[in-house]
C-alpha cells in the first residue's frame, strides 16, 4: 500500500495554513512558499500569514451554482449542478487579490478528488464532502436537490471543503488537488491515470469485514470506538433539533393566523380597533420572523454534519491501520509457519501434520537430494519473509506516528469548530430571545392602548 | 381544529399569592361604570378582621381591583376580595363573594356525578347569614341559568362551561376538565354577583344559600313543564315569523354580534392550538437539552461547555413550561368565556326580536281585524310596555357588556404578551450568561496560543 505523499510529481510547492472555522466566501487560506521547516503534521495550526516569509496568499471560494443539462455515460440527458472554483492570488504587498484560475465542476468530480486522497493519504483525517443527499430535513425545507436553498448551502460545504484541504499541512501539497483547482479539462483522465483505483484496498470499503487483529494500538481501537460515539450522537442531535425546529415553526407561525382575524375584528370595534389592528401586525411580524431565526440554525446543523461525517474519515484511518496490522500479524504468523516447517524438515521430525508428510507416508520417503531443495526453498522465503516483516513493521510504525500525529491535529480543530458552533448556536438563540421581546413588547403597547 | 382542554395546575380558591406575582393584568384598566376612578390609596389599614396575617400579601396593587372581570389574577377568597373593596372609591361596593372549591365524586346506583363546594360571604341585610355553604352539582347550575333567562329574557347571562367535550376526553371527569370547570362556574357565579340587576334576583340567592332539600323544592315551583313548553313552542313559532320591524341600533347589535362571534371562535381556536404547539415544542425539547449530555461524555475538552448548553436548554424548557401555564390561566379561559357569551348573545338578540314579534303580530292582528280589537289594544299595550323594557334592558347591559369585553380581552392579551416577554428575558438572559463564561475561558485559553 503506498504511503504519504513523498512523490515530488504530486506536491505543491506552497504550503497551507490555518485551518477555518466556517467558511463565508471567500475565506483565506494563507498558501505559503515556505516548505518544510515551519510545520510537522502534528501542529498544523499556527503560523502563515508571517511576513518574513514572502508569503503569497490564495485564496479560494466556490462563488457560484449553475443548473446544467447533459448527456451522461449511458448518454441519456441529466440536470446536475456545476460550482464555479475561483482561485486568486494575493499579493502581499498590497492586498490586492488577482484572479488566477476559474473553473466549473460538479459534485461527482469532488467525490472522485477525496476518493484519490484517501487512497494516497490514509494516515490522514481527511476532509469530508457535505452531504450528497439532504438529510435530517425538518418539515419545511426541502429535501430536493434541486432546491435552491439546499444547493446554496452545498456550495457552502464545498467551499469549506477545498478550504479544508488547503489548510492542511499534508494535503494542500497535493498535485492532484493544485490540478483540480487549475486544470478543467482532462482533469478525471489524469486523476484516473495515476491508478489510484487500482490501488485502492477494497477491504477498506467492505464495512463488515473484520480483521482478526491480535495486538491492535490501543489509541486507534479507542478512537474507533470514539467515532462510533461521535456518530452516533451527532446523529441523534441533529434527529431532534430537526424535530424542535418544526415545533418551533408551527409556535411561530400559527401567531399569525391571530394577525389576520385581530385586523378583521378591528372593523367591528371603535376604541379597540386600533389597537387590535396594530397588534395583529406584530403577530405577523412575530410569525414570519421564524423563517430567517431557522435559517441560520441550518447553518448550526451543517457546522454539526461535517464532524458527523468527519467520524467516518476517523473511522477510515482506523481501518488502515487494523487492516496493516493484520496484515503483519499474517505475515509473521506466516513466516514462523515456514520456519517451523523447514526446522522440521532439517531435523526431520514431523510435529505438524502436513500434506507433504502424508504423501511422504504413502508414497516413500523423498530422497535427501529433494529435502536439501526443499530446505533451500524454504529458507529463501524465510529470508524474504523476514525482510517483508521487517518492512511491513517499519511501515506501521510510520504510519502510526504519521496518522497520530495528524490525529492530534485534527482534535484541536475538531474542539476549537465545535466551540465555535456552540458558541454561534448560542448567539443565534439570543438573536432569537431580542427580537421577540422587541416583538411582544410592541405588541404589549398595542394590547394595552386596546 | 379543536384543542385539547389546557392543562392547568390545581388552584386552590384558598388565599394564592396574587398580586405577589408582580405581574399586573392590563395595568391601568378603567373599571366598568366608573369614569376616571384614581389610583386607590395604597397600604391603607384594614379594620376588618384585623387578625388575618394574610392580609398583607391582598393589600398593595390596585390594578388587580377590576372588579367587573374576574381576572384569575386576582385572588380569589372572598375574605381577601372584602379588604381589596376598602380601598376603593369605587360607589357601588361589592358585598356579596363567592368561590367554587372542592370537587367531590359521587357515586350512586344510577349515575356518577361531581359537586362542588359554593362558599358565599355577604354583608347583605336580605341574606339571614354573612357566610353559606352548599354543595352543588353542574344541573343546578344549569336550572339557575334557565331561571335567570326566563326571568330576565334580554339581559345577558354569563356562559356556564360546556357540558362536556366531543372530542379528546377519555375519561368524562379527568383532574384538567374539572379543574377549567370549577374555574369557569366560579367566574360564572362572580359574574351575576357583579350584575346590577342579577345579583337580587331571588333564584340566585335560594342556589347560593339553600341546603340540598330546600332547593329541589324550590325548583318545583314556578311554571310547570307544560307552561314551560307552550313558552317554547310560541318562542319557536314567533322566531319564525323573523324580524320584520327590528330598530337600527338593534341591527348594528346584531351585525356586531354575527362578526365577534366569528371572530372570538377562531381566536378560540387559534389560541388552543397554541398551546398544543408549544406543548408539543416542549416535549421535544426536553428530548433534546440531554444529548448534549450524552455528547459530553466522550468528549474531554469540551464537557463544560456540553454541559451548559445542556443546562441552558433545560433552563428553556422550565420558561416555556412557565409561558404555557400563563397562557391558560390568562388567556384561554377568558377567551373561551367570550367565545361561549357570542352564543349567549345571539340567544338574547332571538328572545329580543321574539318579544318584538309577539308585539307585531298582534298589531298585525289588529290591522286585519282578525280578532277582538278592545282586548287586542289592550293586550297591545301591554306587549308595547314589554317590547321597550326589554329593549332598554338589553340596551344597558350591551353597554356594560362591551365594556366589559374590552376590558377583559385587553387584559387576557396584555398578560400574554407580559408572559411571552418574559418568557424570551429568561431565555435571554440563560444564553447570555452561558456566552459569557463561554468567552471568558476563550480569553484564558487564547492568551496561550496564537491570537
Amino acid at each position: 500500500m503506498e504511503q504519504a505523499p513523498l512523490d515530488p510529481e504530486r506536491q505543491l510547492q506552497p504550503a497551507p495554513i490555518e485551518p477555518l472555522g466556517l467558511p463565508d466566501s471567500g475565506l483565506e487560506a494563507a498558501v505559503g512558499e515556505e516548505a518544510e521547516g515551519a510545520r510537522d503534521a502534528g501542529s498544523g495550526v499556527d503560523t502563515m500569514t508571517e511576513n518574513n516569509f514572502g508569503l503569497k496568499k490564495i485564496e479560494i471560494s466556490v462563488s457560484e451554482a449553475e443548473k446544467r443539462t447533459g448527456r451522461n455515460a449511458m448518454n441519456m440527458q441529466e440536470t446536475y449542478t456545476a460550482y464555479l472554483i475561483e482561485t486568486r492570488s494575493v499579493e502581499h504587498t498590497d492586498g490586492q487579490s488577482v484572479l488566477t484560475d476559474s473553473l466549473w465542476r460538479r459534485y461527482s468530480e469532488f467525490e472522485l478528488l477525496r476518493n484519490y486522497l484517501l487512497v494516497y493519504y490514509p494516515h490522514v483525517v481527511v476532509p469530508p464532502l457535505p452531504e450528497k443527499r439532504a438529510e435530517f430535513v425538518w418539515h419545511k425545507l426541502s429535501a430536493d436537490n434541486m432546491d435552491p436553498d439546499f444547493v446554496e448551502r452545498r456550495r457552502i460545504g464545498l467551499e469549506n471543503f477545498l478550504l479544508r484541504i488547503a489548510s492542511h499541512p499534508i494535503l494542500c501539497r497535493d498535485k492532484i488537488f493544485y490540478l483540480f483547482l487549475t486544470q478543467e479539462g482532462n482533469w478525471k483522465e489524469t486523476v484516473n491515470e495515476t491508478g489510484f483505483q487500482l490501488k485502492a484496498d477494497s477491504r477498506l470499503k467492505a464495512l463488515n469485514a473484520t480483521f482478526r487483529v491480535k495486538n491492535p494500538d490501543k489509541r486507534f481501537t479507542e478512537l474507533k470506538h470514539y467515532s462510533d460515539e461521535l456518530q452516533s450522537v451527532i446523529s441523534h442531535l441533529l434527529r431532534v433539533r430537526a424535530r424542535v425546529a418544526d415545533r418551533l415553526y408551527g409556535v411561530y407561525k400559527v401567531h399569525g393566523n391571530y394577525g389576520r382575524v385581530f385586523s378583521e375584528w378591528s372593523a367591528i370595534e371603535k376604541e379597540m380597533g386600533d389597537g387590535l389592528q396594530s397588534a395583529g401586525h406584530h403577530m405577523d411580524v412575530y410569525a414570519s420572523s421564524i423563517d430567517d431565526i431557522l435559517e441560520d440554525e441550518e447553518h448550526y446543523a451543517d457546522q454539526l454534519k461535517e464532524y458527523l461525517f468527519y467520524a467516518e474519515a476517523l473511522r477510515a484511518v482506523c481501518r488502515k491501520h487494523e487492516l496493516m496490522q493484520y496484515d503483519l500479524e499474517m505475515a509473521a504468523q506466516d513466516l514462523a509457519s515456514k520456519k517451523q516447517q523447514c526446522e522440521e524438515l532439517a531435523t526431520g521430525t514431523v510435529r505438524t501434520f502436513s500434506l507433504k508428510g502424508m504423501t511422504t507416508k504413502l508414497f516413500g520417503q523423498e530422497t535427501p537430494e529433494q529435502r536439501e531443495a526443499r530446505i533451500k526453498v524454504l529458507e529463501e522465503q524465510i529470508n524474504e519473509g523476514e525482510q517483508q516483516l521487517k518492512s511491513k513493521n517499519l511501515e506501521g510504525r510510520e504510519f502510526v506516528k504519521n496518522a497520530w500525529a495528524d490525529i492530534e491535529r485534527f482534535k484541536e480543530q475538531k474542539n476549537r469548530d465545535l466551540k465555535e458552533a456552540l458558541i454561534s448556536y448560542a448567539v443565534m438563540q439570543i438573536s432569537m430571545c431580542k427580537k421577540g421581546i422587541q416583538v411582544w413588547t410592541n405588541a404589549k403597547e398595542c394590547f394595552s392602548k386596546m | 381544529m379543536e384543542g385539547e382542554r389546557p392543562a392547568s395546575p390545581a388552584r386552590s380558591s384558598g388565599l394564592p399569592a396574587g398580586g405577589a406575582d408582580g405581574e399586573s393584568p392590563g395595568g391601568g384598566a378603567p373599571f366598568p361604570g366608573s369614569s376616571g376612578s384614581s389610583a386607590p390609596p395604597q397600604g391603607e389599614v384594614l379594620d376588618l378582621d384585623e387578625d388575618e396575617d394574610d392580609l398583607e400579601v391582598f393589600s398593595k396593587d390596585a390594578s388587580l381591583m377590576d372588579m367587573n372581570s374576574f381576572s384569575p389574577m386576582m385572588p380569589t377568597s372572598p375574605l381577601s376580595m372584602i379588604n381589596q373593596i376598602k380601598f376603593e372609591d369605587e360607589p357601588d361596593l361589592k358585598d356579596l363573594f363567592i368561590t367554587v372549591d372542592e370537587p367531590e365524586s359521587h357515586v350512586t346506583t344510577i349515575e356518577t356525578f361531581i359537586t362542588y363546594r359554593i362558599i358565599t360571604k355577604t354583608s347583605r341585610g336580605e341574606f339571614d347569614s354573612s357566610e353559606f355553604e352548599v354543595r352543588r352539582r353542574y344541573q343546578d347550575f344549569l336550572w339557575l341559568k334557565g331561571k335567570l333567562e326566563e326571568t330576565h329574557p334580554t339581559l345577558i347571562i354569563p356562559p356556564l362551561p360546556e357540558k362536556f367535550i366531543v372530542k379528546g376526553m377519555v375519561e368524562r371527569f379527568n383532574d384538567d376538565f374539572i379543574e377549567t370547570r370549577r374555574k369557569a362556574l366560579q367566574k360564572f357565579l362572580n359574574r351575576i354577583a357583579d350584575h346590577p340587576t342579577l345579583t337580587f334576583n331571588e333564584d340566585f340567592k335560594v342556589f347560593l344559600t339553600a341546603q340540598a332539600s330546600e332547593l329541589s323544592s324550590h325548583k318545583k315551583q314556578g311554571p310547570g313543564l307544560l307552561s314551560r313548553m307552550g313558552q317554547t313552542v310560541r318562542a319557536v313559532a314567533s322566531s319564525m315569523r323573523g324580524v320584520k320591524n327590528r330598530p337600527e341600533e338593534f341591527m348594528e347589535m346584531n351585525n356586531f354580534i354575527e362578526i365577534f362571534s366569528q371572530k372570538i371562535n377562531l381566536i378560540d381556536k387559534i389560541s388552543q392550538r397554541i398551546y398544543k404547539e408549544e406543548r408539543e415544542y416542549l416535549d421535544e425539547m426536553k428530548e433534546y437539552g440531554p444529548i448534549y449530555i450524552l455528547w459530553s461524555a466522550p468528549e474531554e475538552d469540551l464537557v463544560d461547555t456540553l454541559k451548559d448548553v445542556a443546562s441552558c436548554i433545560d433552563k428553556c424548557c422550565k420558561a416555556t413550561e412557565k409561558r404555557m401555564s400563563g397562557l391558560s390561566e390568562a388567556l384561554l379561559p377568558v377567551v373561551h368565556e367570550y367565545m361561549l357569551y357570542s352564543e349567549i348573545l345571539m340567544g338574547v338578540m332571538k328572545r329580543r326580536d321574539q318579544i318584538q314579534a309577539e308585539l307585531d303580530s298582534k298589531v298585525e292582528a289588529l290591522t286585519y281585524k282578525k280578532a277582538d280589537t278592545d282586548l287586542l289594544t289592550e293586550e297591545i299595550g301591554k306587549l308595547e310596555d314589554k317590547v321597550e323594557c326589554a329593549n332598554n334592558a338589553l340596551k344597558a347591559d350591551w353597554e356594560r357588556w362591551k365594556q366589559n369585553m374590552q376590558n377583559d380581552i385587553k387584559s387576557a392579551f396584555t398578560d400574554m404578551a407580559e408572559e411571552n416577554i418574559h418568557y424570551y428575558e429568561q431565555c435571554l438572559a440563560t444564553w447570555e450568561s452561558f456566552l459569557t463564561s463561554q468567552t471568558d475561558l476563550h480569553l484564558e485559553e487564547d492568551s496561550e496560543d496564537k491570537p
